[in-house]
């Protein structure tokens, strides 16, 4: 059943064509982090090097966050934050690649953190919920929440946090607390059951809304300000939409098929990995404008989106994507009958037209996803990606691998700067005339 | 590898036989002997054929002071090597220009004899009678037992080519100093152990002189000496004497000056150089090395069971004992150290002599090429190789600073040694050192016209060869004192230089008579009096008079591989061009003016020859001015001069040039293949184990090429750095058709050769990062399925070719670089010479690629506003026009481009991680 839109050996809008493998981690490597702009996760350079590798977890890594101080008062530092299994949460020095400290006093793994960077405070998310500051000081926790823990964190408009807690996604607000002068504490005000299962991803669109998916497919999108559900896409494998491919569904229809692995989100739209799939769904519109339902032969785990509305996605396969949201032509001859979907093809290559769905109506545009390139390196499960525009894209993935993903012709002309900068050093080069 | 050296043979061969004949017939005493073996259906560039042996060796004589001269080993210990010729007789002959004029023993007014610390001697013999001349390098060793406690030896190479021994006598004489010294250091070790021996013996003997004396004395109480006790004390006195005369040989041999050692230019290998210095600063202390072999051999002092025996005060006559071997005078190690580098010389300086300069001319070459020749030389290879063979005036080679004190060095303080060391037995040559040095300077000034007037040195030295007819005569050709000019016309011997009539007119000039029964000591050196002095003006007449030997591949002409000078040359020139023809190919007008169509190469061909920035010495000045590529056999071309191939279309040229190159290759290769086996063709077997290496790789490429119709692109993706995969089931196969195709691969900036020969595991993204071409096993089993699989999802990376089925998948190859570089319809039949072939095809690409990398305004706008799409469009311009890169060509130059700046921004120590570039292209699959 191999379905999947194949891209020949002729990628002419892919860029990238120079990579640069970074060796180094021993186990599978899970998270890289942009720490400002030509740095990312714990130990890499864009170019390669090797900043500083950095020891101190006895298990695996769970979540990690950057954390830079914009005070003025002290130099610009860029803390990590990393969390791990071994029931600690470690800050890195960045410039230094030391350890600042090392909490420890947790009751469970935490899972999440995030940062409230206007707030000056971090927030770490196990059992309990709990609020830091820089110095890491622990200014307030939650009482006991689940033994599920809170999966993932986002920070919402008025010293708010959602916090994805199974199938609950719990509104807490931070509040100052009369006493302290620094103290914070933190008020569970709302909880949210809409959802029929675990909450996967949580992400913020804007100020006023944020989306979360869950695990049976839920695509739920929510006002930031009141916390009350503005639209929700329930299930993008509703077979009744889908009468063609239904046969299909029920042979493939298990829970990872249709969970929201990832989330992002544009102004305009929310970019969902749904199993294998990525679908895009128009907040304004309310509806899931594109999708390419198997954009991989495995589960994607991480898709962003690109300023040039290209999309890459990354997955179990070990291949990554890119994609090009691209506005169809509408055909006179459509079968708009049918209902809100249409039956069309994206590419050439697609051996079936059907499995393109599209939500279209008379006086918008379609949309449909291209493939226009895809990168193969890993031999195994890309993990996560990391786009740093002209300068490339990072992946990591299970093989213990980082590969850099440049754009050749870009770096042949910098080699070209480099070369002749380095002429003109040793004086080799003196034009005369 | 720069030309391939049979073209070399040919036309360096034929020009002087063009020049006699043009001549009017010369009275009957004064012509040429015909070749007196061509009778026989010889070839005539088989210079072994009036020689009894069949190929070079090395002779070690000694002159014994019992037996006289006599042959002692040859290397390679082989009988059949010096087959019929008289080895005897030949020792006689070689020793009896002994030219041994130091002395040892006990000079007047001096109390204790005295040791000399004699330098070698080198002397260049010729014995036409026998067909054979020789290199002879003299030395002595001292024996404790031997008159004078000298021994002299000498060590021979022995050659049917004169030419061979008068050109590399420089490389000769450095290679033999250093065997030389290495066996007298040995024997100096073994020397002071034996005179340490010979002390405890004295010692022991005096106790037991003294212990009887005293005895007698005892028991003699009558208040007179017997004679009994004066004789007593007379021998007592005279083993007193004998200690003190020992004690003081051994502190002279232990004082030998290795300060000298050092100042001058022999450089005993490492090793020994520690053992030495140990050796000498703590004589006592057994060195470690030195244990295992005391146990075995020899029984030196240092062995402390060595006991102590009577031994007689007077020493015994010479006759009356045997004297010691050559292999007991010297200590065991340095012995075999000694006979591994005469093997090493043995091997090193096999072949033809042709071949021999060549390769160290394109080897010279290449050191100076630093930005590219890491491409597809093996640099350590050339780094290693270098200080070991280079001769003396290229020395400097390999140091960037170099001046001309560095000429003067190492010639100057040689002659003077050996200057004294001549008197004795042949007539002393007067040497003219200042004048000598005037000429290197003058050289200096004159840079590239220097060889100019070595070359004609050269026909003068070609002719005095034109003497060896005197029957019982050995001919000394040629003295140290002749090193500094040798080595200039050394440098320049394969250039086929046409003579100017004067050379012609000195050549008569100089031509002696033949002489009988005499020793003759001819200088080449080249005194003012050889040279007129109109002749040296005429130089640049005689650049114009270069035959132009057009190879035909059309490739650039020009000289700069020098980094500096050159590129702001090549800057400079291409900023010119850019300027002129942004886009409108009316740029090449003024080329057209020049007689020659707008093809390839014009643009780079109007860069003069530069001088190399170095061109002090005469040598290098000399390989300053020399075009990179074209190597040997084009030498220094006008490009007006251009073979009016060139006036057709670019497209034609290319072809009918390729067809042009290969036809005289295969003329070439078959007229050598049609010889007899003696025929000393540059592919002879293999002087290093890199040549047998290469001849291997040079033929597995030539039979791809002939049974793959699909080997363009294979060897496409090789060039353009995509990596090729063999595909077999048996490793031999797979290996010989990577160790085939491994000559194609270039270099990349990290170390290892990208080379892997047989894997069997699946491969991995960052195989293909580290290598460029991988043979892997195809196995039916599961784990086979793995490696198939891996392969199938990486295959945007790779072409595969598959050695079972026949098969290769790969990019289309549209270019014209790669069938000229493996034309399946090519007739050369030897695989080094389809090594050199390949290799002076990628050499000139090397040098586009050098071009494009180094051209500034190719890669970065001229002006701050100019837009990177006029840059790319100026970069894509000059990659087609004037490198002439059609298509995928372009890929191979941007590749080998990119490489260079890869290798050239690497910082110097820091490894770099190998990228990997790649191409989103369509792949085909090929079928036979």
């Amino acid at each position: 059943k191999s379905s999947v839109q194949t891209i020949g050996e002729e990628q002419i809008q892919n860029p990238y064509t120079e990579l640069l493998v970074l060796k180094g981690h021993q186990d599978i490597v899970r998270f890289l982090v942009q720490v400002d702009d030509c740095r990312y996760e714990i130990v890499f350079q864009i170019t390669g090097e090797k900043l500083f590798e950095l020891h101190g977890h006895t298990h695996k890594i769970t979540a990690i966050a950057p954390f830079s101080s914009s005070d003025a008062s002290e130099e610009n530092k860029h803390l990590i934050l990393t969390a791990s299994a071994d029931r600690t949460v470690i800050v890195w020095d960045c410039t230094s690649g030391t350890q600042v400290q090392k909490v420890s006093c947790f009751h469970s793994t935490v899972k999440c953190l995030t940062v409230l960077q206007r707030l000056d405070v971090w927030l770490s998310g196990g059992n309990d919920l709990c609020v830091w500051n820089r110095k890491l000081d622990l200014l307030c926790k939650t009482s006991h929440l689940t033994d599920a823990g809170v999966s993932a964190l986002v920070e919402l408009p008025k010293n708010c946090v959602a916090a994805a807690v199974g199938k609950e996604l719990i509104i807490f607000r931070l509040t100052a607390s009369n006493d302290g002068t620094e103290g914070w504490n933190i008020v569970e005000v709302k909880r949210l059951v809409d959802h029929q299962d675990n909450i996967l991803s949580l992400v913020s669109v804007n100020d006023l809304t944020f989306v979360t998916g869950s695990h049976v497919g839920e695509l739920i999108v929510w006002d930031a300000l009141d916390w009350t559900k503005q639209a929700s896409e329930c299930n993008f494998w509703d077979s009744s939409v889908h009468p063609d491919v239904q046969p299909e569904i029920k042979l493939s229809q298990s829970p990872n098929e249709t969970s929201v692995q990832h989330l992002t989100s544009d102004e305009e739209c929310v970019f969902a990995a749904v199993g294998k799939g990525i679908y895009v769904y128009n907040l304004q519109m309310k509806r899931v404008i594109a999708c390419q339902r198997t954009a991989h032969d495995s589960s994607v785990l991480h898709i962003e989106k690109l300023p040039n509305r290209q999309l890459i996605s990354c997955s179990e396969d070990g291949s990554v994507r890119i994609w090009e949201l691209r506005e169809k032509q509408q055909l006179p001859a459509e079968p708009v009958s049918t209902g809100f979907f249409n039956m069309w093809g994206f590419g050439r290559a697609s051996k079936q037209p059907n499995q393109t769905a599209k939500k279209m109506q008379e006086n918008t545009p379609m949309y449909f996803l291209e493939l226009v390139g895809d990168l193969i390196g890993h031999s195994s499960a890309v993990q996560m990606f990391l786009y740093f525009g002209e300068l490339g894209l990072a992946t990591c993935s299970a093989d213990h691998l980082i590969i850099l993903w440049k754009d050749g012709e870009r770096e042949s002309r910098l080699r070209s700067l480099t070369l002749f900068q380095k002429l003109a050093e040793s004086g080799d080069l003196q034009i005369k005339v | 590898m720069i030309s391939a050296p049979d073209v070399v043979a040919f036309t360096r061969e034929e020009q002087p036989e063009d020049a006699l004949c043009s001549e009017p017939p010369l009275p009957e005493e004064y012509s040429v002997p015909l070749f007196p073996f061509s009778g026989s259906g010889a070839n005539p560039w088989a210079k072994v054929a009036g020689s009894k042996f069949s190929r070079d060796f090395i002779l070690i004589s000694e002159f014994s002071e019992q037996v006289g001269p006599q042959p002692l080993l040859t290397v390679p210990d082989d009988a059949k090597v010096s087959g019929a010729f008289d080895l005897n007789y030949f020792s006689l002959r070689i020793m009896s220009v002994d030219y041994q004029a130091s002395f040892v023993g006990h000079p007047p007014g001096s109390a204790y004899p005295k040791l000399n610390f004699v330098e070698d001697s080198k002397v260049v013999l010729g014995d036409s009678k026998e067909g054979a001349f020789a290199y002879v390098h003299h030395l002595t060793l001292y024996d404790l037992e031997a008159r004078g406690f000298v021994r002299p030896f000498c060590m021979a190479y022995i050659s049917a080519d004169e030419h061979k021994i008068m050109r590399q006598f420089q490389e000769l004489s450095a290679e033999f100093s250093k065997a030389s010294e290495c066996l007298k250091t040995g024997n100096r070790k073994a020397f002071a152990n034996e005179l340490e021996k010979k002390l405890k013996d004295l010692d022991y003997t005096r106790t037991v002189l003294h212990n009887e004396t005293e005895i007698q004395k005892k028991a003699n109480d009558k208040g007179y000496y017997t004679t009994q006790a004066i004789e007593k004390a007379n021998e007592l006195a005279s083993v007193e004497k004998s200690i003190i005369e020992h004690q003081d040989l051994l502190k002279q041999i232990r004082s030998y000056p290795y300060r000298k050692l050092k100042e001058s230019d022999f450089h005993p290998y490492e090793p020994e150089r520690a053992l030495e210095q140990a050796d000498a600063g703590c004589e006592r202390d057994a060195a470690a090395s030195d244990l295992a072999e005391a146990g075995e051999t020899h029984l030196y002092a240092h062995a402390p069971s060595y006991t102590p025996k009577l031994i007689k005060a007077k020493s015994a006559k010479c006759f009356d004992k045997k004297l010691k071997t050559l292999e007991e005078l010297c200590d065991v190690y340095f012995f075999t150290q000694t006979l591994d580098q005469l093997y090493q010389i043995e091997r090193t300086f096999r072949g033809d002599v042709c071949y021999l300069l060549t390769e160290q001319i394109s080897r010279a070459l290449l050191k100076q090429q630093r930005v590219t020749n890491f491409l597809f030389e093996d640099v350590s290879l050339l780094d290693e190789k270098q200080p070991e063979n280079q001769y003396g005036g290229c020395r400097g080679l390999g140091h960037d600073d170099v001046d001309g004190k560095c000429l003067e060095e190492p010639s100057a303080p040689k002659v003077v040694i050996s200057l004294g060391s001549y008197k004795s037995s042949v007539e002393c040559v007067p040497i003219k050192m200042e004048q000598e040095m005037k000429d290197s300077q003058e050289s200096r000034m004159s840079e590239s016209v220097t060889f100019e007037q070595q070359d004609n040195l050269d026909y003068l030295d070609a002719d005095l060869k034109g003497s060896i007819s005197s029957g019982e005569s050995i001919e000394v050709l040629g003295t140290e004192k002749s090193a500094s000019g040798l080595t200039k016309s050394e440098s320049q011997a394969s250039l086929p230089v046409s003579p100017s009539p004067q050379a012609g007119r000195s050549k008569v000039g100089s031509r002696r008579t033949v002489s009988e029964d005499s020793i003759e000591v001819l200088s080449t050196c080249p005194s003012e009096a050889l040279i007129p002095e109109d002749f040296k003006a005429s130089y640049p007449s005689a650049i114009n008079e270069e035959p132009y030997v057009d190879d035909g591949d059309g490739g650039l002409r020009f000289a700069p591989k020098q980094e500096d000078a050159a590129e702001q040359e090549a800057l400079l020139q291409v900023d010119s061009a850019c300027c002129i023809g942004k886009e409108s190919p009316g740029f090449l007008e003024p080329l057209a003016e020049l007689g020659q169509k707008p093809c390839d190469e014009d643009g780079v061909v109007r860069i003069p020859p530069q001088p190399y920035r170095e061109a002090e010495q005469g040598p290098r000045g000399a390989f300053g001015g020399f075009p990179s590529h074209e190597g040997a056999s084009g030498g220094l071309l006008p490009p007006y001069e251009l073979d009016s191939r060139y006036l057709a279309g670019s497209r034609e040229v290319s072809k009918s040039s390729l067809d042009e190159c290969s036809d005289s290759t295969s003329y070439i290769s078959s007229a050598a293949s049609t010889c007899s086996d003696r025929t000393p063709s540059p592919a002879r077997p293999g002087c290093r184990a890199g040549d047998r290496h290469r001849k291997r790789a040079g033929q597995g490429a030539l039979r791809f090429i002939r049974q793959y119709p699909f080997a363009h692109p294979a060897i496409y993706s090789l060039l353009s750095g995509r990596t090729l995969v063999v595909l077999g089931e048996e490793e031999a196969v797979v290996r010989k058709l990577v160790t085939a195709l491994s000559i194609f691969v270039p270099n990349g900036a990290v170390d290892a050769r990208p080379v892997k020969h047989w894997v069997t595991s699946p491969l991995h993204l960052l195989d293909f990062q580290k290598w460029k071409l991988i043979g892997l096993q195809r196995t039916g089993s599961p784990g086979g399925m793995n490696v198939l699989h891996a392969l199938s999802r990486y295959s945007r990376y790779v072409s595969i070719l598959d050695t079972d089925s026949k098969t290769l998948r790969c990019p289309l190859y549209k270019g014209s670089v790669v069938s000229r570089l493996a034309d399946h319809r090519t007739q050369i039949k030897r695989g080094s010479t389809y090594y050199m072939h390949v290799q002076s095809i990628l050499t000139q690409l090397c040098s586009k690629a050098f071009l494009f990398a180094f051209c500034h305004h190719l890669h970065l706008p001229i002006s701050e506003r100019e837009p990177e799409e006029s840059v790319v469009k100026r970069r894509m311009n000059f990659l087609k026009l004037q490198l002439g890169l059609a298509n995928e060509d372009i890929k191979i130059v941007q590749y080998l481009a990119e490489l260079l700046k890869l290798q050239y921004i690497q910082e110097p120590g820091q490894g770099g991680n190998p990228l990997l570039r790649f191409d989103y292209v369509p792949s085909f699959l090929y079928k036979i």
